[in-house]
C-alpha cells in the first residue's frame, strides 16, 4: 500500500480512560487488506479468550477498506465483536455513510474498548475524538437520539450517526445499531454490545485525499465501474423493485418461510410483494455514499390520529426483503401495512428485524401448542396477522417485565433451554433463520457460515440456480459453499456492497486494488481470502464452536422445501466435510 | 453555461457529484469537493444539494477585499488564489454556504461550472442551462 494512505491508521478509544490514540498498522492492512480480515486480526489482538460479550474486555471493532471513498459500492462498515447473542464471533455489516465517513475521517479501523460508568457517544471529528455525556439521550429511540446528535454536531452530509434505541440499552442479545435512521448493524448484537459499554452513539465526520497510483487510470477504471453499475442487468433488481422483488419468486418457488415455516408459501404474498409496496407505499429512494444503484426503499405511511378527526401523521418506514419476510410471512401479517406499522417500532427501539421476527414466530407457535399460556406472555394472544398483539410483544420483549419475555430477549436458543419447543425453533448456529427455505444449500449454508447469516455463502442462490438443477452431493455442495465464502472474504475486506458482486470480479479486484496501491494478482486475493476464513474459524473454535453439536431443527424437515434432496443425515455429511476441510488448515474444534 | 440543481426532491444522496469533483481536479476522496450533499433533517426528508448557483452579482466578489473573486461571465466567480489572503468574508457572505474551503491552503474553493458532476449523476438532479432558469421543479 501507498505510505501515505491513511487506511492503516487505527484509531484506539478507551471508553473508561476517556482517551485514544492513533496507531498504524501496515502490518494488518498489507496482508489483510481492510474490512472483515483486518476485524479479524484486530479481534484476535483485542479479544480476551472465554471473555463475557457484556463485559468491559470484548472490544467493538469497526473497519473499511482501501477501495472505499475511491471506487463506488465499497461502501460498507465491518463490524466485529464477540457477540452476545451466539457467544460466539459477532460480525454485522453496514452501509449509509459510514465507511466513507470513517475513511474520509483519516481511519481504516477504529477499535472501542472497555466501558463507560455513565451514558456516552462519542464525536470523532478526524483526528479529534470527543466524549460527549449521553444522559439525556438514554431511553431515546433511534430516530430522537439520531435527531438530537445531528443538531448538536457539525460535519453535515459527511459524518455517519450510529446510534442505539432502548433494544441496546436493556441488552437485548439481537439489537441493532442503527445508522443513517435505516442502516443497520443488524445481527448478532451489536446494540447490546454498545448498551453494554453505556455507548449511546458514535458520530464519525472528516475529509480527505487519498493517494493512487496513477490518476488518469483511476479516473478512467472509474468511469468503467460506474457504467456497469448503471447499466449492467446484474443490479437491476437492487436498482428497480429493492430485494423485496424476491418475495413473489421465492414464493412461487416454494420456499418463503411462512408462519413460522409450517408452510412455504404465503398466500397473501402479493399483499406484501415489492411490487405492492412501490404501488401504494413508496415515497422515498436513498442511496448510501457512492452508490449509483440507490436500493434503499421508503414508504410513506399515513395514518390518522386515533383521537381526532382530520389528522394525520405520515412516518417514512424502510422496507426490504429480509423484514419483510420475517416481520411479515413468519407473522401471517396480512397487509403491507401492518408489517410498516411492526417495522417502524423495530426500527425505533433499534433491534434486528430478522431475529425479532423469528423470536415473534416461535412464541406465537409455542402458544398455540400450549408449551407457553397467558401467564408467559401476560395475557397476550399470540396470533398470527395480530399485530398490536405483536407490537405488545415486542415491547415486553425490551421492557422484559417476567421471566418469559426475557427469555426471549435472549434469543429462541436461549428460550427453548428453558421452554422447550426445539423442534420448531428456527434458529441456526444460534442466530435466528434468514428467509429461504429453497432447499440444502439455504441451510447448510446458514449452518457452516462463519456468522450463520444467508450472506456468508449465499446457500439460497445455490439452492435455485445449481440445486434445482442437478443433484450434488452433501461434499460437493460444500465445497461450492465454501469457495462462495472465501471469494466474500475478499468483498468484505474490500467493503464492497455484496449486491455489486456480480460487477466485482477477481480481475477487477485485483486491478483496482493496483490503483489503490496493493500489488495482489488473483492468486493472492484466492490466499488471503482463505486466511481470512480459517482465521475467523479458528476465532469460534476458539470460542467453543463445535460442527458436531450444532442443532438442527426438525421442521426444516417437515415442510417440504422444492429441492426434495434434504435430510438430517445429509446435512451431516456437509457438515463433516467442513471439519475435515477446516482440519486440513489446521483448524481443529476443542 | 452554468451548472444547475434542477430537481433537489430527487436527490437521494448518493454523493456521486461530490466524488465526481474530486476527480475532475484530480484528486480522489472528499477533501477538494466544492459540491455538497446533506440531508435536510434527516434522511426521511430528502437531501440539499449545496452548490454555486451562479448569482449574477455574486456577493461573495463583492466582500472580497483583494479582488481575488471576480465575477464569471454567466453567472458565479473566478477565484485568484494568488491575490487571496484567505479572510474567508466570501464564505460568510454566500448564504447557501456554496463557498467550501481548502484547509490545506486556508483559501475557498468554489464551483467552476464545468459540468463534469452533472455526468455521474444518475437520478437527473443536476442539470447544465444557458442562463438562470425559473421553472426548475426545486422549490
Amino acid at each position: 500500500m501507498q505510505a501515505n494512505d491513511p487506511l492503516s491508521n487505527v484509531l484506539y478509544i478507551d471508553l473508561s480512560k476517556r482517551t485514544f490514540e492513533v496507531k498504524r498498522r501496515d502490518d494488518i492492512f498489507e496482508r489483510y487488506l481492510g474490512g472483515t480480515g483486518a476485524a479479524i486480526k484486530l479481534l484476535h489482538e483485542e479479544c480476551p479468550e472465554d471473555c463475557d460479550p457484556y463485559s468491559p474486555e470484548n472490544p467493538i471493532i469497526f473497519a473499511v477498506g482501501p477501495l472505499t471513498a475511491l471506487f463506488p459500492l465499497a461502501s460498507k462498515t465491518v463490524a466485529m465483536f464477540k457477540s452476545p447473542h451466539t457467544g460466539n464471533l459477532g460480525e454485522s455489516h453496514c452501509g449509509g455513510r459510514s465507511a466513507v465517513a470513517i475513511r474520509m475521517a483519516g481511519y481504516g479501523a477504529i477499535v472501542i474498548k472497555d466501558a463507560s460508568d455513565i451514558p456516552i457517544y462519542l464525536s470523532i471529528y478526524g483526528k479529534h475524538v470527543h466524549f460527549r455525556d449521553a444522559t439525556t439521550l438514554w431511553g431515546m429511540g433511534s430516530f430522537s437520539s439520531g435527531r438530537v446528535i445531528r443538531e448538536n454536531e457539525t460535519g453535515e452530509g459527511l459524518r455517519t450517526i450510529m446510534r442505539i434505541g432502548k433494544a441496546g440499552e436493556r441488552l437485548v442479545s439481537y439489537a441493532s445499531v442503527v445508522s443513517e435512521t435505516y442502516r443497520h448493524f443488524g445481527r448478532l448484537g451489536l446494540g447490546a454490545v454498545f448498551g453494554s459499554k453505556k455507548l449511546k452513539a458514535v458520530v464519525v465526520s472528516g475529509k480527505s485525499s487519498l493517494p493512487v497510483v496513477d490518476m488518469k487510470l483511476y479516473r478512467k477504471t472509474y468511469n468503467e465501474i460506474y457504467n456497469s453499475a448503471v447499466k449492467s442487468p446484474v443490479m437491476k433488481k437492487y436498482h428497480d423493485l429493492g430485494t423485496s422483488e424476491n418475495v413473489l419468486p421465492l414464493n412461487e418457488f416454494g420456499g418463503l418461510p411462512t408462519r413460522n415455516l409450517k408452510e412455504a408459501r404465503f398466500e397473501k404474498a402479493e399483499e406484501i410483494s415489492g411490487e405492492s409496496l412501490a404501488e401504494h407505499y413508496l415515497g422515498r429512494r436513498l442511496a448510501c455514499s457512492n452508490c449509483p444503484v440507490g436500493c434503499i426503499h421508503i414508504a410513506a405511511l399515513r395514518e390518522p390520529y386515533e383521537d381526532e378527526a382530520y389528522f394525520y401523521k405520515t412516518s417514512m418506514i424502510s422496507y426490504d426483503y429480509e423484514p419483510i419476510y420475517a416481520l411479515g410471512t413468519m407473522l401471517g401479517m396480512n397487509s403491507a401495512k401492518d408489517y410498516l406499522r411492526l417495522m417502524d417500532r423495530v426500527e425505533a427501539w433499534g433491534i434486528d428485524a430478522m431475529s425479532t421476527g423469528v423470536v415473534l414466530a416461535w412464541a406465537t407457535e409455542a402458544q398455540e401448542k400450549g408449551i407457553i399460556s397467558k401467564k408467559e406472555t401476560l395475557d397476550l394472544n399470540l396470533e398470527w396477522g395480530d399485530v398490536q398483539s405483536y407490537i405488545a410483544a415486542l415491547r415486553n420483549i425490551i421492557e422484559q417485565p417476567n421471566e418469559f419475555y426475557a427469555a426471549l430477549a435472549r434469543g429462541i436458543e436461549h428460550a427453548i433451554s428453558i421452554y422447550g419447543g426445539e423442534d420448531f425453533a428456527l434458529a441456526f448456529g444460534g442466530n435466528e433463520m434468514p428467509g429461504y427455505h429453497t432447499g440444502p444449500g439455504a441451510h447448510i449454508g446458514t449452518l457452516i457460515g462463519t456468522r450463520h447469516s444467508h450472506l456468508d455463502n449465499a446457500g439460497y442462490s445455490f439452492d435455485q440456480k445449481l440445486l434445482a438443477k442437478e443433484e450434488k452431493s452433501p461434499e460437493d455442495l460444500v465445497d461450492i459453499l465454501v469457495e462462495e465464502e472465501i471469494w466474500r472474504q475478499i468483498l468484505s475486506s474490500l467493503v464492497i456492497c455484496f449486491f455489486a458482486r456480480g460487477i466485482y470480479s477477481p480481475e477487477l479486484v485485483s486491478r483496482l486494488l493496483n490503483i489503490a496501491g496493493f500489488e495482489v494478482s488473483e492468486e493472492d486475493l484466492d490466499r488471503i481470502g482463505r486466511e481470512i476464513y480459517v482465521e475467523k474459524y479458528r476465532f469460534k473454535m476458539r470460542e467453543g464452536f463445535k460442527l458436531d453439536d450444532i442443532r438442527i431443527p426438525k421442521r426444516i424437515f417437515e415442510t417440504p422445501s422444492p429441492i426434495k434432496q434434504l435430510d438430517e443425515a445429509y446435512i451431516r455429511k456437509a457438515l463433516a466435510h467442513v471439519k475435515e476441510i477446516l482440519a486440513q488448515e489446521g483448524v481443529f474444534q476443542n | 453555461m452554468r451548472l444547475a440543481v434542477l430537481e433537489t426532491e430527487k436527490c437521494v444522496g448518493c454523493q456521486l457529484c461530490m466524488f465526481a469533483c474530486s476527480r475532475r481536479q484530480n484528486e480522489a476522496g472528499l477533501a477538494k469537493s466544492c459540491i455538497g450533499v446533506r440531508s435536510i433533517g434527516g434522511m426521511e426528508r430528502g437531501f440539499s444539494v449545496i452548490v454555486c448557483r451562479a448569482c449574477e452579482d455574486p456577493p461573495c466578489a463583492k466582500v472580497c477585499p483583494t479582488g481575488a473573486l471576480t465575477p464569471r461571465d454567466g453567472g458565479g466567480v473566478h477565484v485568484d488564489l494568488e491575490k487571496c489572503i484567505g479572510c474567508g468574508h466570501c464564505r460568510e457572505a454566500c448564504v447557501i454556504g456554496a463557498v467550501f474551503w481548502d484547509d490545506e491552503i486556508n483559501k475557498p474553493m468554489i464551483c467552476i461550472h464545468c459540468g463534469f458532476c452533472v455526468n455521474f449523476c444518475p437520478h437527473g438532479v443536476l442539470g447544465m442551462e444557458r442562463k438562470k432558469e425559473i421553472e426548475h421543479a426545486s422549490k
